[in-house]
Parts: structure tokens; C-alpha cells; sequence
């Protein structure tokens, strides 16, 4: 059993008791709401004439189901248009604060709720969205939870949990040029299987998460759920203090000294034990590319789709289903392949680091013709900025779309889809069957400078040979 | 609530490991602020790309316990996904494994998730596409499926067990029970004030 980490003290910080079940009642410091999974929340808030427990702890953002193109109300889709209402009327009867579009900072929640300071140290953070793991980054114990949970979050500000086992995931050494913090996260996924955390809470350790910005490890812990994990986090150190300083929810003051002497002390002890330890090596990782239907189907992007008798053979009858369903074909190279679709955005790589990444490399070059290249920023802020800089100016230039901030295409509940078999390159998280909106459009997982050098090329490129030759 | 001792039905059998909820119910089916209608649309795209999926298969219609393999129930933490299987008719799934927000939701809604081994669920998947008209009885007090020549042990973790067996699979009302600690807890959270 693990012991001193920042897990087990966050843990032990927010436990109200233990509840009849053997489970762990724990308090939840921050309550992250939007338009898809609160409805029915309230919904069975009200039937049983409960209060929204801590209103002040509760924030609310839209962002699944929101247009790209244009956001003018009322939307074009009126089921969309019902959702966005019934989270204007939850917000307002209970007294939630609520990021609607044009209020300047909304966006994807978890883009939002670190830009705003919401998220810090130290807290439990608990939405209803299976990537409110990405809010570890800030060393945070944050996860995904479904309806009756979030209706349970309202009601009490806690939920009834098991304690999680935690894995040491540590990686050392600088990530090669052109390798990124998605790369690093697919390669462990790749690694480790996408149930290989199933039980676990993962610290993502050493030097190559510690010399990481905070936009870097908030990628890295989106994608721990990918892996299995119900949560991933980074101890805070002081990149996470200098991100949150003078963020508007983030300590002012006298507060600021005694929050950050908090946090230091909810680090991980350097005795700490962990269920389990792996050690990665940065220099191992490529730029990596997913080749079928889950995020552990990964390859560098210089080799082969494996062929069946590569694998494990318990891997084999997903890679059968994955070879028919992508039509990709055992043995050839990833690179080269044709796309039709390059999507840079979603709360994995829809932040202003990643829009300056894939910018670089559009800059003075245009998108292949036939291809459709879009970027989509995560938030409103992160629009804004992008603007500030210009880099809507070279996207635009080099024939990419720019689009207002959302969910957009990761999972396609807005008009951004995939249609018929269209092969896309995606910055985002998931490859699933028919996760991008058509039932068999196809998705290939990849850095946001891969994904714009996909656009360039119309096909899947190596990064690293359009990147400026080292000096 | 009410208590969940056992499960008796028909089976299903869905053979696949890594089956993620965006497949068990596709994301434009979200696009509602209630759950009604999602048992209709159930595995909508795999059923239009397999023309004899188990879901759509005439013997399979009032099946009540789902048959699975490994990891099922990965990806998104939609409720959606039990919530369809649910109304379309499933009142316990067995697997090799679940995935953890899945296994979740579902004890959050009262459909119990037991697993078993990589044989004992092929034996059950094998029976019922064999016999699909042959009873299942989910004991979660005894944790085993019994068939009429035999019985199969399952597994479950304790405190869902406790949980469905003393009725307590809905939190909300045990976890307002303790407001005093809830407010106890919240006053030592420096970040609470």
C-alpha cells in the first residue's frame, strides 16, 4: 500500500468517514459542471427537493455541444440549444457561477478551470467527464465521474470511493526535438496497455514531467485515463506556483504565501512507497502515431503498422479488429498514409502551447489541397491570446480554418464530424470506433505539430523533417 | 432503494475486449438533457456495420444479463452507456473485467458487475449462444451464476456487494447523513475558507 505520497495525503486530508459500504467518503474541493452530464443531475436534485450543497465550489462552463463556426443563439441544433438552456436555468436557480459563451472565459472545463485558478493544489476536483484527470497536472486528485455521481457531488460535495493504488510513472531526460508531451504519454500508454492502470492513481515523476511547462503535464495528465488510470497527477513545484500566481481564483496576498507552504507540504515524501514503480526513458521516445481503435495501439511514427504475430497474442483480436476497421494495412509504414481531415484542438492540445507548436509549422507552408485543417482553440482566453500573437494570421494563411472554442470534433456532439470513412489526424484523445461522427470515420492520435504537418503533407509526416535544421 | 440479491434472467453474449462506451452508445446520442430513448440505441453504429449483432439477434430480445470480455466499458465516463443497456433490458453484466468510472455507474444505478475468469466466460458465452433460452441466476450472495446443470463462481469486490445486497447502491442519502462531517471536513481544507 502506498504511503506519503501526495495521493494518500490529499486522500486522507478529504475523508469525512467511512461509509457503511467500506468505502471512502471524500469531500470533493472543486465541482467542474457542463451541458452533458449535469441535466439530469439536477434533474434528480429537484425531484427529491435537495440544495445545491456548495454552490460556491461548483463551476460551470459549456463547451461538448457548442458550434465551432459560428455561435449565435439560438443554436441551429435545437437539441443543442435545449442543453445549453437547461444549464443557463440549473446555473442561475442555484446560484452557480457559469463561463457562458462571450462571458470571455469560457471553453473546454478543463481548460477553463486551470486559467481561471479554480484548479490548485491540493484539492479534490471531481466533473462529469472522464478527462477531469487532466487537473492533476497542478497536483490536484481529480477524476471522472457519471450523472448519479455528479448529482451526488451537488447534493453532499462528496462521493462514496475505494482508495486507489498508486504507480510511481516516472520519465527521465529531455524528450528529442520534435517529440512532445503527447508523445510521451501515448508512448507510456503504448507501454503499459489501456487498462494497465485500472486500480491506480499515476505520479508522474522525474526530470523530463519535472522540467515540463504546465500546459506539457496538463496533456500528459489528461491522458492517464487513457491508460486506465482513474487520475494522474505531478506534485506542484514551483512551475505550478508561477502558472496559478495572479490567476483570479488563485490565492491573493498573505494567502499566497500560506497556500504555497500548503503545497509544498503535500508533496510527495522523497521516502515515499508506491504500489508499483516504471521508469521510462525520454530519449526512447518518438513522435508517436495510434494505427487503430484504442490509444494503446501506438507506433513511432517511423514504423510499421505491426503485424498480428508481433504482438502479444492476447493483443491479437483488437489488432484483427483494428487492421479491418481502419483499413490499414499489417507491415506498412504509418508515415505516408493519406488523410482527410487534420484537427488541432480538444482539452488534451487545444491550449495556446500547442496552437504555437502547430503554428510553427504551418507558418509559410499551406495545407495540402483537399484537406480539411482546422484549429480550434480551447477557450475563449486561449483565442484571444492565439490572436494577440498572430497565429490565427499564419493558420488562416496556410489554409487552415480558425474556429471558435470547443469540444469541437474529439467526440463530434457538435456539426464538427468526421463523414463516411474520412481518415483524420487528431490532436485529441480518443480513436475510438465512431468517435469522431461518423460511424466509420477513422482517427489517428497525434501531437498537434504532427497533426499540421499531416495538414502540409496530406498525409502522416515525421515531424522532424520539417522542423528548422539545428544550427 | 431496494436490495439486489440476485439477477434471473436469459443471457447476452458480446464477445470483444476494450469495448469503450462510445460504442455502446455514440456521442450524438448525448445530445438530450434526459435518458430517455437511449435503450433504442444501444451499440447504434456497430448494430448498422454487424448485421447480426447480439443485440439486434431475435433470440437475444428480454435478455437481462450481459456476457462480456475484457475492459469493458472503457472511455468516456458517460452515464449514457449503463443507462442504455439498462433500458434496453440489462439487469447484470459478467466479465473478465470492467473499466472503473463504468463499474461505477453502474453500481450508481443498480446494475451489478461481477467478473470471472477468462474460461468461466467463455463457457457462459458458449451456453448461451448455444441455448439462449437457458436461465441464469446471478447469486451476489453466494457470488456465483448458476445454470441449470451447474454453478460458475463470480467475483465482486466487498463494498459493492454490501452495497447491492443491503439496498445502499444509491449514495446520495447514506452521504447526506453525515453533513456534520462533511462540514468538519471542509472547515480544516485551508483552500475551504
Amino acid at each position: 500500500m502506498s504511503r506519503g505520497t501526495l495521493f494518500d495525503k490529499v486522500w486522507q486530508l478529504h475523508t469525512v468517514g467511512t461509509l457503511p459500504s467500506g468505502q471512502t467518503q471524500l469531500f470533493i474541493g472543486l465541482h467542474l459542471i457542463h451541458e452533458v452530464t449535469s441535466p439530469q443531475a439536477f434533474a434528480m436534485l429537484r425531484e427529491r427537493g435537495l440544495p445545491v450543497r456548495y454552490p460556491q465550489r461548483t463551476v460551470a462552463t459549456v463547451d461538448h455541444i457548442v458550434p465551432t463556426a459560428g455561435q449565435e443563439r439560438p443554436f441551429a441544433d435545437a437539441m443543442a440549444e435545449q442543453m445549453i438552456r437547461a444549464l443557463e436555468t440549473n446555473c442561475a436557480e442555484y446560484g452557480i457561477r457559469f463561463y457562458n459563451i462571450g462571458s470571455g472565459s469560457q471553453g473546454i472545463v478543463h481548460v477553463i478551470a486551470p486559467e481561471q485558478g479554480w484548479t490548485q493544489p491540493g484539492m479534490t476536483i471531481a466533473c462529469g467527464d472522464s478527462h477531469t484527470s487532466t487537473h492533476g497536472a497542478f497536483g490536484a486528485i481529480a477524476f471522472g465521474i457519471g450523472t448519479s455521481q455528479v448529482r451526488d457531488v451537488l447534493a453532499s460535495q462528496t462521493l462514496a470511493l475505494g482508495k486507489l493504488k498508486v504507480r510511481r510513472v516516472e520519465m527521465n531526460g529531455s524528450l528529442p526535438a520534435g517529440v512532445f508531451a503527447k508523445d510521451a504519454i501515448l508512448h507510456i500508454i503504448r507501454k503499459l496497455g489501456v487498462k494497465g492502470g485500472v486500480g491506480y492513481a499515476y505520479e508522474f515523476a522525474g526530470s523530463t514531467f519535472e522540467a515540463m511547462n504546465m500546459e506539457e503535464r496538463m496533456t500528459v495528465c489528461n491522458m492517464a485515463i487513457e491508460g486506465g488510470a482513474r487520475c494522474g497527477y505531478v506534485n506542484p513545484d514551483a512551475t505550478t506556483y508561477a502558472y496559478l500566481k495572479d490567476r483570479p481564483f488563485a490565492p491573493k496576498d498573505s494567502d499566497w504565501e500560506r497556500a504555497t507552504s500548503w503545497w509544498e507540504s503535500l508533496r510527495s515524501d522523497p521516502d515515499a512507497s508506491y504500489d508499483d514503480v516504471v521508469v521510462f526513458d525520454a530519449r526512447q521516445v518518438a513522435p508517436t502515431v495510434t494505427w487503430g481503435i484504442t490509444p494503446g495501439q501506438g507506433i513511432a511514427v517511423d514504423e510499421a503498422v505491426p503485424r498480428a504475430e508481433e504482438l502479444a497474442e492476447e493483443e491479437r483480436p483488437l489488432a484483427e479488429e483494428a487492421y479491418r476497421y481502419m483499413d490499414l494495412l499489417p507491415g506498412t509504414p504509418i508515415a505516408g498514409t493519406k488523410v482527410d481531415v487534420c484537427f488541432i484542438g480538444s482539452c488534451t492540445n487545444g491550449r495556446l502551447s500547442d496552437l504555437r507548436e502547430a503554428a510553427k509549422l504551418a507558418s509559410g507552408r499551406h495545407v495540402a489541397p483537399g484537406i480539411k485543417a482546422f484549429v480550434v482553440p480551447g477557450s475563449e482566453a486561449v483565442k484571444r491570446q492565439a490572436e494577440a500573437e498572430g497565429l490565427h494570421e499564419i493558420f488562416l494563411a496556410a489554409g487552415f480554418e480558425w474556429r471558435e472554442p470547443g469540444c469541437s470534433m474529439c467526440l463530434a456532439m457538435n456539426p464538427d464530424r468526421l463523414v463516411g470513412r474520412q481518415l483524420s489526424a487528431s490532436s485529441s484523445n480518443r480513436n475510438f470506433k465512431g468517435r469522431q461522427g461518423s460511424a466509420t470515420g477513422r482517427t489517428l492520435l497525434m501531437s498537434p505539430a504532427m497533426v499540421a504537418a499531416a495538414a502540409i503533407r496530406g498525409a502522416v509526416t515525421d515531424v522532424r523533417t520539417l522542423l528548422e535544421p539545428q544550427r | 432503494m431496494s436490495k439486489i440479491l440476485t439477477v434471473e434472467g436469459r443471457g447476452i453474449a458480446l464477445a470483444g475486449n476494450d469495448i469503450d462506451t462510445d460504442r455502446i452508445i455514440p456521442a450524438r446520442y448525448l445530445r438530450s438533457i434526459s435518458f430517455d430513448g437511449l435503450g433504442e440505441a444501444v451499440f447504434a453504429d456497430d448494430r448498422t456495420q454487424q448485421a447480426d449483432h447480439p443485440f439486434d439477434a431475435p433470440h437475444f430480445q428480454g435478455a437481462r444479463i450481459l456476457v462480456v470480455n475484457r475492459n469493458f466499458g472503457c472511455g468516456s465516463s458517460r452515464e449514457h452507456a449503463p443507462q442504455a443497456l439498462s433500458r434496453w433490458g440489462i439487469q447484470a453484466i459478467v466479465g473478465e473485467s470492467f473499466a472503473e468510472i463504468f463499474f461505477g455507474n453502474c453500481l450508481a444505478i443498480g446494475i451489478p458487475c461481477l467478473t470471472a475468469d477468462a474460461d468461466t466466460v467463455e463457457q457462459l458465452q458458449r451456453t448461451i449462444v448455444q441455448s439462449p433460452e437457458t436461465i441464469l441466476t446471478i447469486d451476489l450472495e453466494a457470488l456465483q451464476v448458476r445454470l441449470p446443470q451447474q454453478s460458475l463462481p463470480l467475483a465482486l469486490a466487498a463494498a459493492p456487494r454490501q452495497m447491492f445486497l443491503s439496498g445502499h447502491w444509491d449514495a446520495t442519502g447514506q452521504l447526506l447523513a453525515n453533513i456534520e462531517a462533511i462540514r468538519a471536513t471542509a472547515a480544516r481544507l485551508p483552500y475551504m475558507g
